[in-house]
């Protein structure tokens, strides 16, 4: 017990040092990408619920992420002249993503496997194009000079000093983003925990069995699409606030794609394992940059563009690691045993069922 | 006596084909009734539209006097009806305890899921043993008395039994059987739809033999086990 109570202590102060460590080592950008890793955090563990906990496979989970940035980018900016404060607006881009989710899942929830995954598709580029074509959302050129979120009379965009460090937005946001992050881990870890957590599960596994024994499976999927969006719609907010600017090019189906990819990479429905694959992708296409300097250096010349090279290097360790552990990297022990099931005690009680 | 599930001209249609042509059902209070017949003779057909996984094409199902036809499935089994559903159909990533409550999904009084939890228990005794254990790492009998465990666990008053001898042992097939006795000797009543034509009579008090979408005769089981063109055609014997 007082071993739990020092090692969540020996956490909670490697999470405050972080930023601070990675600025003194590796620089301030890293903090800004620490930043995003938190973002992707918070999305990937929206997906999970659809994804992983109700096994809907969504590909167009990004726009659940446009509507959030964009309902904030409205009404706190110039462009329409509005300044909402953020207590307003975080649950309202919860709330309207929300009925989004619910929009997309309504009409969807007979389909199942590829053809759901088709719809969601589709359903992701409608939101993009609209936001491409509409005057409110100010078309291609997106919104800019949209308000840094503020609580109180605290701006996350401003310098602040503490003890002599100087402080820029990045920090404040790292903060405010480990918050809602742990935030929504609480909620996820509720979630896989409930009874709608297991009816959802009992859904994923079989669907018929699940009716027959009285789930209602229209708004148990409704509800997961509804609370994924949530999560992304919160992200989304926070995206826009902290990035000043948005446009439809944010928002792409690569975007989705890559959301995906952390939660199956990281291990699908597993809280700890989505988490770790959101960062790691985050990072990733970062940490390849220096490739492209290496060529300077060895060849005087850039032979791939580092922008390509990343995206290939990148693309290479996914198959990699899909090929080694098809079950994600940090997996749920339960989801591990049943693709080794022939590598471990699993395959034993296997046999004994034939 | 009044039926206690009626079907009067029960259709069912694949796009053009006709699986189930018009046929009758009478079930009553308590008893154990079984539905034989070969591959591809309707059986499946006729359960999945009692249990609201397909919609009839024509025809009537009453259950207690009411019409079932329109009951979204979900619901069914607050009417008192459940489904096991064919090839067992337990939920593989949760626990046997698990799987169990998720039968009782409906149902809200606490107190007596409790009591029927440790009942099921009681008489599944290698349920018991493996309450903690994934419902997946079972072997292919104990998921079968796992699903039938979790469908008496909605306290249902008919018990609709799909195929539940398939894939399994002969062995085991024996144990699952003994179950299905005792369930019904218990007082549930049940359908039980079987390719295996010969324990099913063994178990049932009364057959329905189906073929080619029409039932072709229907009486006790015994009548049934001793009537020479059941016996050539669905027990292997010469006539």
């Amino acid at each position: 017990m007082k071993s739990k109570v020092w090692l969540g202590l020996l956490s909670l102060a490697l999470i405050i040092a972080l930023p601070f460590g990675t600025d003194l080592i590796l620089g301030r950008s890293w903090v800004r990408l620490l930043d995003f890793a938190l973002l992707y955090a918070m999305l990937a563990l929206g997906l999970n619920i659809v994804v992983g906990y109700a096994g809907l496979l969504d590909l167009g989970y990004v726009a659940f992420y446009a509507v959030g940035a964009y309902l904030y980018a409205m009404l706190a900016s110039p462009h329409l002249g509005m300044h909402w404060p953020l207590w307003a607006l975080l649950p309202m881009g919860a709330l309207v993503a929300a009925s989004f989710g619910a929009l997309l899942g309504a009409p969807t929830l007979g389909l199942r496997g590829d053809y759901l995954a088709i719809v969601t598709m589709g359903f992701g580029e409608i939101i993009r194009i609209f936001l491409r074509n509409l005057n409110v959302t100010n078309g291609p050129a997106g919104i800019d000079l949209i308000d840094p979120i503020q609580i109180g009379g605290f701006s996350f965009g401003a310098n602040h000093s503490l003890l002599g460090w100087d402080l820029p937005g990045i920090y404040s946001y790292y903060f405010l983003f480990i918050i809602l992050t742990a935030l929504i881990i609480l909620i996820s870890h509720r979630l896989s925990d409930s009874r709608i957590g297991r009816a959802w599960s009992a859904i994923r596994e079989d669907e018929i069995a699940a009716k027959s024994s009285g789930l209602n499976t229209r708004h148990l999927k409704l509800m997961a699409f509804a609370m994924g969006a949530a999560f992304g719609g919160v992200s989304g907010v926070l995206f826009a606030g902290f990035q000043g600017f948005i446009s439809p090019e944010s928002f792409t189906m690569g975007e989705s794609i890559m959301i995906l990819c952390m939660v199956v990479l990281g291990g699908m429905g597993h809280i700890s394992g989505v988490i770790m694959g959101a960062i790691l992708l985050a990072i990733l296409p970062e940490a390849f940059r220096p490739l492209s300097q290496f060529q300077q250096a060895t060849f005087g010349h850039v032979w791939l563009d580092p922008a390509n090279l990343r995206m290939l290097m990148f693309a290479i360790a996914l198959i990699v690691v899909m090929i080694i552990r098809p079950e994600g990297l940090w997996p749920s022990p339960v989801h591990r045993r049943e693709l080794h099931a022939n590598d471990s005690e699993a395959g034993s009680s296997q046999k004994a069922a034939l | 006596m009044s039926s206690f599930l009626e079907v009067r001209g029960l259709v069912v249609r694949y796009g053009g084909i006709e699986a189930v042509k018009g046929i009758d059902l009478d079930i009553h209070r308590g008893e154990l009734v079984t539905l034989i017949g070969a591959n591809g003779a309707g059986k499946t057909s006729t359960l999945n539209a009692l249990a609201g996984l397909l919609k009839p094409a024509e025809g009537q199902i009453r259950f207690e006097g009411e019409l079932l036809t329109s009951t979204p499935i979900h619901q069914l089994i607050q009417r008192g009806l459940a489904l096991v559903p064919e090839g067992r159909g337990v939920f593989p990533r949760l626990t046997v305890e698990e799987n169990l409550s998720m039968g009782a999904y409906t149902r809200k009084d606490k107190a007596g899921i409790r009591t029927d939890l440790d009942q099921i228990f009681h008489s599944f005794p290698r349920l018991f043993e493996r309450k903690h254990q994934k419902a997946g790492t079972l072997s292919g009998g104990e998921q079968q008395m796992l699903a039938i465990g979790r469908a008496l666990m909605g306290k249902p008053k008919l018990l609709l039994l799909d195929e539940p001898s398939m894939g399994l042992a002969p062995l085991m097939v024996q144990t699952i059987f003994s179950v299905i006795r005792r369930v019904a000797s218990e007082g549930m009543t049940v359908f039980l739809v079987e390719q295996n034509a010969r324990l099913a009579l063994q178990a049932a008090q009364r057959a329905y033999v189906m073929e080619g979408g029409v039932i072709r005769f229907n009486a006790s089981a015994e009548e049934c086990l001793n009537d020479p063109r059941v016996r050539s055609a669905y027990l292997g014997e010469e006539s």
